[in-house]
């Protein structure tokens, strides 16, 4: 294996070396440097970038920003976050927590990929050179985009609006079967009045069940109101198959997961 | 390939080295200077036996780039007998049959000191948490749940 690191201490010197073939962005490298381990020629040189910046929190004024290179443990960890903390601690174990990166969280392929389907349920906005790209439009971009990921940024949720489930298999720590994020906000007479649910492992990478959350508007989240979004939580996905589970197993328990998700 | 300088504290010594570009913090620690106490079990994040203590965060060293560690103050289980007296944690693993064949002993051993030094009087649960990024095939792990907290215990009582 020849693997070449180059460090640069702005994005825009980074983001220039990053245009030559060959060349990968080095987060906290526990799938890029994981990849290189296992044999992967593809990547000849690993462009990374120590500007503190990428590694800063901001809460203030209902909003959040996430510098790319902020770690899991550091989002688990902070006062401000308590409601993203599940999310973040469903990531790996202890190591990788305070290896992982949110921006390569963005683009790890399923199983993982844990703490973007918080931030896709979030409707977060990614940050590039470019611009601000909404986290749905930049997910289905990822393949191709070769701008540096600098953070996002989203609405602070209130810990009642905002619930998250990992199922795995091995515990405390292990790979998903599948995850489930949702944000709800509800009126006065506990009836949904919006709703924005995210799914890891139901296709490559983290999507919206969008007939289950138009199905969810004005139900009350009692087992009978919400059995119609439960009946809807399949439509339009394509789970992946892995050792952990078969796409349709994934399938199968979705709605059951989803169900204790809403009726927590 | 152009070799490339670093310059680390291992276990209270400065250690510079000139290693290949690339290279992971495990094959530095083990194959340049020498410290074989963190293993290569998979090389791919899953086992834990590589565990390293870096500027007091458990890393996994097999997913680490040498050269990001310039300047960093590293410790290995290697470094944690003081003149020939065992750590705690080490006597703990012996004395409750924790390590067997002993392979994923240093990357257990660190992930728990690093546990003990933020929470001293930890319960089971945060031993199991602290844990579970390391794999063991031979113990069961509660013989080394079991350690963890007698070497807690023999902590808390030579505090008091
Ligand atoms: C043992 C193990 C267990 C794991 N368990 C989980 C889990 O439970 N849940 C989970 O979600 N993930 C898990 N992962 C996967 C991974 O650790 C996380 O997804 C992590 O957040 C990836 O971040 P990273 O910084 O390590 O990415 P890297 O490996 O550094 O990068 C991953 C990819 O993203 C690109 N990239 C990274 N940062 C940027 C950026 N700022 N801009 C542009 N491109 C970028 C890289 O070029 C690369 O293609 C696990 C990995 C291992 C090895
Ligand atoms: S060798 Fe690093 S985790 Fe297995
Ligand atoms: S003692 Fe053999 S792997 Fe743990």
């Amino acid at each position: 294996m020849s693997l070449a690191l180059q460090t640069f201490s702005t994005v825009k010197d980074a983001n220039a070396a990053l245009q030559a073939a060959g060349t990968r962005y080095l987060g906290g490298g526990t799938l890029v440097v994981r990849a290189a381990n296992e044999g992967d020629v593809s990547t000849s040189s690993l462009v990374r970038v120590t500007d503190p910046g990428l590694s800063q929190i901001a809460v203030a004024g209902g909003k959040v920003r996430l510098g790319a290179s902020v770690t899991m443990a550091a989002i688990a960890s902070h006062p401000e976050l308590a409601a993203l903390a599940p999310a973040a601690r469903a990531v790996g174990g202890p190591a990788i927590r305070n290896m992982a990166t949110v921006g390569g969280n963005l683009f790890a392929p399923a199983p993982y990929g844990d703490f973007a389907v918080a931030l896709l349920a979030l409707d977060a906005t990614v940050v590039t050179g470019d611009g601000e790209t909404p986290i749905e439009t930049f997910l289905a971009g990822r393949d191709t985009t070769r701008a540096i990921v600098t953070g996002v940024g989203f609405a602070s949720p209130k810990a009642e609006s905002f619930r998250f489930l990992k199922v795995s298999r091995v515990k405390p720590k292990g790979v998903s079967v599948l995850s489930i994020a949702a944000l709800l906000e509800l009126a006065a007479d506990g009836a949904v009045s919006s709703a924005r649910i995210a799914l890891g492992c139901m296709a490559d990478r983290p999507t919206r069940a969008k007939a289950a959350e138009k199905a969810l508007l004005g139900c009350k989240l009692t087992p009978q109101e919400i059995a119609p979004a439960l009946a809807a939580a399949g439509e339009g996905i394509a789970p992946i198959t892995d050792p952990i589970a078969s796409a349709w197993y994934r399938a199968e328990v979705l709605p059951v997961h989803l169900g204790r998700l809403l009726s927590n | 390939m152009a070799k490339v300088p670093v310059q680390f504290t291992l276990n209270g010594s400065e250690k510079a080295e000139f290693i290949e570009s690339g290279t992971t913090l495990l094959n530095a620690l083990r194959d340049k200077i020498g410290d074989t106490s963190p293993k290569g079990g998979c090389h791919q994040g899953t086992c834990g036996a590589c565990s390293v203590i870096i500027d007091g965060e458990l890393r996994l060293s097999c997913l680490t780039l040498a050269e990001t560690c310039n300047g960093a103050d590293i410790k290995t289980t290697a470094g944690l007998a003081e003149g020939g007296v065992l750590h705690p944690l080490q006597r703990a693993f012996l004395d409750a049959f924790a390590t067997q064949c002993g392979f994923c002993t240093p990357g257990m051993i660190t992930a728990a000191k690093v546990l003990l030094d933020r929470t001293p009087n930890p319960s089971r649960e945060d031993v199991v948490e602290a844990l579970s990024g390391n794999i063991c095939r031979c113990t069961g792990y509660e013989p080394i749940i079991q350690a963890v907290l007698t070497a807690a215990r023999a902590n808390s009582q030579n505090a008091a």
